[in-house]
């Protein structure tokens, strides 16, 4: 085409506006992104602000309200009394519980998750690693209420576990591991053995997942040079692999130790009648009526996840997500 | 081509991973053996026969149709809310760049990686101090907060990997915004949100903790359950149950799974 043809059928230098309400709209987002920009922000941020970051501050606001003792009524004037009710020894004593628990639960979830994310990253090819992928991902998002009734099953007194060790000729095994004190119990499903087993079970697949992406990241040949220089299996594990998955290791762990603070159904459903701190906060807002001290100790696994955060972030392990 | 093609992993890793998987998968597969089973009182094992008289106990209980008929009544208009806030989210928050955007994609977060039990009696408090009933409403307040998060990931993910030039050819070749959107934008990231909005079904499906508590004297499918695992009534009936639930759940996963696995980030990685 000459320049001649363009000229002589000039087109207009911006296109018609396609009219009505909608052209106008349409004009308005093009020429103020920041308007679109807003539009699109507004409905998600209002419904989390108002709904969530709103009802976070009334909890949090109502920690500061005391309790009536005698009439059982919330008394709606700023005190500490409440925080003073938090730590006593009774209260003390759930709160270290339930943190020695999710520390176990943590470590147990690590060494039970790492040959599986290894396996995964590094051998685990094609059509193995999609099933790898599957094999992770079902039982991460399998009913998590299905999941604690098919431990209740196992661990029954009648149930398969005991079942298999009578078969094995172990039950002594199991009597004198339940005869300890702390860890042991009528039957499995109402001793803290049962509670840690359950919790890993639960909570195994999102540690694996944090892992296994920061295993894909080590280059196969840094493994092979590691041994080609004289390490045995254990050093290069110890001096090589360990470090590099570490941050995965800690990703993972804040899950695994975020929802143990938190839960109160598989503690009571599998354990013992010594509360954690979420069947603590659950009984206190219902049966107890007591909101103030529910709200004062919720903020204890928020304080405790706040610091943990703030030490994985320094480790790097946000990358590893 | 990799060098450490077709070695093989060392024995004692095959076994580690191996138990390692079948630790996760046996406690589920039980459930499928349980349902079948004659014994009503306890949960002996092996089972003493099979039977299949449970599932008509359970399909003529009517408690139970209730409760599965609200769990998905409610995991609709979940994940209705979470797909419309979740994409429009995600759209913001990838096409531009403003201040303020690391703060907005932690506040999406928020509501999954705190306890469900602070979600839960946060919620609940914030009721009380407004005089609100509990009602199905309340409930999918609740379920549609911490579903916007999955919606969210999975439609980030996708518009990273579609250009914006694409966007910017549609407007040169004179389509106005609403059309770029139907016919470039939404068809780009259609499969990202049936995947997406498949897990927030699924999520708001098997929901426990924050449903205990925003739920008044409703039944969910996960409350009817928590309720027969606190007071057992009828164990057959919580057996096959059970099992539906599991099957109910997998499926949209498997789905999801499906529909995104050519992409870099495949949907529930991030529950």
């Amino acid at each position: 085409m000459t320049i001649a043809a363009v000229q002589s059928n000039p087109a207009p230098a911006i296109l018609p506006g396609s009219g009505g309400l909608r052209g106008a709209l349409s004009d308005l987002f093009w020429r103020r992104p920041k308007f679109l920009l807003l539009l699109m922000l507004a409905p998600p941020l209002l419904w989390l602000g108002i709904v969530y970051i709103g009802s976070l501050f009334a909890l949090l606001a109502q920690s500061f309200f005391s309790i009536d003792e005698f009439s059982g009524l919330i008394n709606r004037e700023f005190t500490l009394k409440t925080y003073g009710d938090l730590f006593q020894a009774a209260n003390l004593d759930i709160i270290l519980r339930t943190i020695t628990m999710a520390a176990l639960v943590t470590l147990a979830s690590a060494v039970v998750a790492f040959p599986i994310a290894y396996y995964a990253a590094r051998y685990a090819r094609g059509r193995w690693k999609a099933l790898f992928y599957l094999g992770i991902m079902l039982p991460l998002w399998s009913s998590y209420l299905v999941k604690i009734y098919a431990w209740k099953l196992i661990l029954a007194k009648e149930g398969i576990l005991t079942w298999l060790l009578a078969k094995l000729h172990l039950l002594w095994l199991l009597d004198a591991w339940l005869s300890l004190p702390v860890v042991g119990g009528n039957s499995l499903s109402v001793s803290f053995t049962g509670t840690f087993i359950v919790f890993v079970y639960v909570w195994l697949p999102f540690m694996i997942l944090p892992v296994q992406a920061a295993l894909e990241r080590v280059p196969g040949n840094l493994v092979e040079a590691s041994s080609d220089l004289g390490a045995s299996p254990g050093q290069t594990f110890r001096n090589v692999l360990f470090p590099l998955a570490l941050p995965g290791i800690v990703a993972g762990s804040i899950f695994t130790f975020s929802l143990t603070l938190g839960d109160y159904i598989i503690p009571q459903i599998i354990g013992t009648s010594r509360l954690f701190i979420g069947q603590a906060v659950y009984s206190q807002q219902g049966t107890a009526g007591n909101i103030p001290l529910a709200a004062a100790f919720t903020v204890v696994p928020i304080v405790i996840m706040g610091f943990y955060l703030w030490g994985a972030k320094r480790m790097g392990a946000f990358d590893a997500l | 081509m990799r060098s450490d093609r077709g070695q093989s992993a060392p024995l004692g890793l095959k076994i580690a991973a191996g138990c390692g998987l079948l630790f996760l998968h046996l406690p589920i597969l039980l459930i499928f053996v349980y349902a079948f089973t004659t014994e009503e009182k306890s949960f002996v094992w092996p089972p003493p026969g099979l039977t299949l008289q449970w599932f008509a106990v359970t399909w003529n209980r009517p408690d139970v149709w209730e409760a599965l008929s609200l769990s998905v009544r409610v995991a609709a208009i979940s994940t209705a809310i979470a797909l419309v806030l979740g994409t429009l989210c995600a759209a913001a928050v990838s096409q531009t760049r403003f201040f303020g955007r690391e703060a907005i994609s932690l506040l999406v977060i928020l509501p999954i990686a705190l306890p469900g039990i602070i979600t839960g009696i946060a919620l609940r408090s914030a009721f009380s101090l407004a005089d609100i009933p509990f009602s199905f409403w309340t409930i999918v307040l609740g379920h549609a907060t911490f579903c916007v998060v999955v919606v969210y990931n999975n439609a980030v993910a996708r518009f990273r990997r579609t250009s914006g030039s694409m966007i910017e050819a549609s407007m040169d070749l004179g389509a106005d915004g609403f059309q770029t959107f139907r016919h470039v934008v939404l068809p780009n990231i259609a499969t990202a949100l049936l995947a997406g909005g498949m897990l927030a079904f699924a999520l708001s499906f098997d929901e426990v903790i924050v449903t205990t508590f925003t739920a008044g004297q409703q039944q969910t499918v996960p409350i009817w359950m928590l309720e027969e695992l606190i007071r057992p009534r009828q164990r057959p009936v919580t057996n096959v149950v059970a099992m539906v639930v599991v099957l109910v759940t997998l499926l949209p996963i498997l789905f999801a799974y499906y529909l995104t696995r050519d992409g870099d980030q495949i949907a529930g990685s991030g529950k």
